[in-house]
């Protein structure tokens, strides 16, 4: 809680000084300048987890908000006016129902111009489904877009025809067939016998990934692969023996799945006591973070995981003209800690934020907005991003933007802390290789 | 076959990890009739202690023996200055503010220690394996992990029953008037207790940050366990808590050995034919 009044004392604070330079600057400047310009103001709305299981995801997004406001402060020209920016921030606290509060706070006490929201669909979901209702225009990312496409509609098993696009609400990001594609790229580098372990929870992306339809099983069917699926289990399970035997038994070279940190930690020390070791575990959510990895000891070397954004990704920010690696110093110089993969998708939200709102003409008119959320073509500091519906299904073509996905392994560095190293770029060759992969020792 | 008695011996193994949790709410329980809600954020609490003493550079072993006494102390502290305020006949002020505590707990710890998920190493032990043949092996930490849940029990049990401030919490759990009337100062058996019972609970600490990630959030899903172990065994005995916790391990691994999907199902299937074929547990103590 102190930490959500903080960046509001923070926003409003230099809202005061940006608010009053721009004052100024209109006065000295023409004295024939309306008034009423200079209390006009583009409001950026932005929800994400700071609080809560979900917290990590969040965890730059002081810096990146402080940063964002510092450069903005001479404000942004739209329409032939220069608006000061505003951001209020608020917080689900990971928890689906106050995220649809506090995005309707926004909406209607704060009167937000655009809607920015990031990170897992428990959060990007009720924000969007609340902007959708009022006609608020509302950028989203750091969700799968399925969960987010077709967890939002009123039929989620209804199939295409009934999958309604939306008008308001946009979003960036991959989907599970990226992550597909490079886990199994990832695969046939190293030499196995083909037989993978699952590890699907009994969760919404637990149960998409083992989706006989949509996930894993038919595209490694198609590949040649075995899958051993030794079914759906509760998340914070304390023990994972069963599938360690099943895993075992079917001689498993390959573990996949995705799960919460502490069930994979469990799990990966369970399997070393009880002699199971497999050659690649390649494990979504849990291993995104740094510190998560550095959890396991030396256990956590050459685990490999989908990777989204790196300091190494070629991409410049349009906002700072900041190369990733720039924005990577930038955080871990300000906040002592290694950086994280949100850090470039959440940069790049108030990127989009800036380019759509200046080629709006009018911040104010919500239509205005929209049209340009979908003309945009903006190169961000996470790649370029469109919404044109390039390598996506004709239903979701008009609400989702994709942006590229790697695979990577965790290297131990120094002993105890770790850096993803990307080893396989098949789906995304722009984004350089730092290396094979190698089986796990 | 040997799937099976693999599927035992860690289903055994993990109940000695559910008995440590359980234990300190079954002192707690047995004593003040006290449900406290912030149990499980009482175990979150000394692993993260224990993480800040590591930080900076105290060994392992060395942080749980400061980490315990401190507990102890604020057990202490926490039943004298607040919850014996508000102890009386009705039993909803107490619990309301365990639950208070929880989420006071749950925000200091994020606000100090981030929501960064943490672990505490405990080396090369983290890995080790005991092999036993035929494809069968179990780690060194859930064995350890067993026998200090055995320790505790063994070493309350020699208080409780071996001294006279053991038979004083045993009296004030039986009828607090009467043992009032024998000159007993509840309010100070009381703070005795909550300090004890976090002094174990800082013990379940060390073994739930060195099993698996913990973070500020993570506490109220042990709770639950904890609670079916300690109504399993029956209220007030502490071999009763250990037998609870191992009866909720085994009937987790035996039910995930059939299908993963019913493993965390079946723990709770076993506490309710528990409650349903005997209600006070399976070796209560205490008549109320």
């Amino acid at each position: 809680m102190a930490r959500k009044s903080d960046i509001n004392r923070l926003n409003r604070r230099t809202f005061m000084k940006a608010s009053a330079a721009t004052g100024a600057a209109l006065a000295a400047g023409s004295v024939f300048a309306p008034s009423v310009r200079a209390a006009q103001t583009l409001k950026l709305g932005y929800v994400s987890p700071q609080t809560g299981p979900l917290a990590p995801f969040a965890e730059a997004d002081k810096f990146i908000i402080s940063s964002f406001l510092e450069t903005v402060k001479g404000g942004v020209k739209v329409g032939g006016a220069k608006l000061p920016v505003e951001v209020t921030v608020k917080d689900s606290q990971s928890n689906p129902n106050r995220a649809a509060e506090v995005a309707k706070e926004l909406i209607v006490s704060n009167k937000i111009d655009l809607m920015l929201v990031a990170s897992t669909p428990e959060t990007t979901n009720p924000v969007s489904t609340q902007c959708e209702i009022e006609e608020v225009p509302c950028i989203s990312s750091v969700a799968p877009w399925q969960p987010y496409f077709i967890g939002r509609q009123a039929n989620p098993a209804g199939g295409p025809p009934a999958w309604k696009p939306f008008n308001y609400t946009y979003h960036f990001f991959w989907g599970l067939e990226d992550v597909i594609a490079v886990y199994t790229n990832m695969w046939q580098q190293v030499k196995t016998d083909k037989s993978v372990g699952g590890l699907f929870p009994n969760d919404g992306d637990g149960n998409a990934w083992g989706s006989k339809q949509v996930g894993f099983p038919p595209v490694l069917d198609k590949l040649g692969f075995k899958l051993t699926d030794p079914g759906r289990y509760q998340n914070l399970t304390d023990d994972f023996t069963a599938q360690i035997a099943a895993f075992k038994k079917a001689n498993c070279d390959i573990i996949t799945g995705v799960m919460i940190p502490p069930d994979f930690t469990t799990f990966w020390n369970q399997a070393s006591q009880q002699g199971f070791k497999p050659k690649v575990a390649s494990i979504g959510k849990a291993i995104l973070f740094p510190v998560a990895v550095e959890a396991l000891g030396k256990n956590g070397n050459n685990l490999s995981s989908e990777v989204w954004w790196t300091p190494n990704h070629p991409f410049k920010s349009s906002l700072t003209g900041q190369s990733a690696k720039q924005l990577a110093d930038a955080y871990e110089k300000s906040s002592g800690k290694q950086w994280t993969q949100p850090i470039g998708f959440v940069h790049a939200l108030f990127e989009l934020a800036v380019d759509v709102a200046k080629r709006s003409g009018n911040a104010g008119d919500n239509k205005a907005m929209v049209k340009a959320i979908a003309a945009t073509n903006l190169h961000t500091v996470v790649g370029p991003i469109a919404w044109n519906g390039k390598n996506l299904p004709p239903f979701a073509a008009k609400n989702i933007a994709k942006t590229p996905l790697v695979g990577g392994q965790w290297r131990l560095r120094n002993g105890n802390k770790y850096d993803i190293v990307i080893t396989d770029n098949k789906t995304a060759p722009e984004i350089p290789v730092g290396g094979k992969m190698e089986p796990i020792a | 076959m040997f799937g099976w008695i693999d599927t035992v011996i860690q289903g055994i193994l993990l109940g000695g990890l559910y008995s440590l949790y359980a234990t300190g709410l079954s002192v707690i329980f047995g004593i003040m009739r006290l449900v406290n809600l912030a149990h499980g954020d009482l175990i979150v609490l000394p692993a993260f202690l224990m993480l800040a003493l590591v930080g900076v550079g105290v060994p392992i072993v060395l942080a749980l023996a400061i980490v315990v006494p401190l507990m102890y102390a604020g057990g202490y502290v926490l039943q004298t200055v607040m919850l014996n305020r508000v102890l009386g006949r009705n039993i909803l002020p107490p619990l309301l503010i365990t639950f208070g505590l929880s989420i006071i707990v749950q925000n200091g710890l994020l606000e100090g220690f981030s929501a960064d998920t943490r672990f505490l190493n405990v080396g090369p032990l983290q890995s080790a394996s005991l092999p036993l043949g035929g494809g069968i092996a179990f780690g060194i930490m859930p064995l350890i992990c067993l026998a200090a849940a055995v320790a505790v029990i063994v070493l309350l049990n020699a208080v409780f029953y071996r001294t006279a401030v053991g038979r004083a919490f045993r009296a004030t759990s039986d009828d607090v008037q009467i043992a009032q009337l024998m000159g007993i100062n509840d309010r100070s058996i009381y703070a005795l207790t909550m300090g004890i019972a976090l002094a174990v609970c800082a013990v379940a600490g060390f073994f739930l940050g060195a099993r698996s990630n913990f973070d500020p959030s993570i506490g109220p899903a042990r709770l639950l366990y904890a609670f079916e172990a300690v109504i399993i065994g029956g209220l007030g005995s502490l071999w009763g808590t250990l037998a609870g916790g191992i009866v909720v391990g085994l009937a987790q691994t035996i039910g995930a050995h059939l299908d993963p999907e019913w493993q965390i199902l079946a723990g709770h299937v076993a506490f309710l034919i528990v409650l349903v074929i005997r209600p006070r547990g399976l070796f209560p103590r205490a008549v109320d």
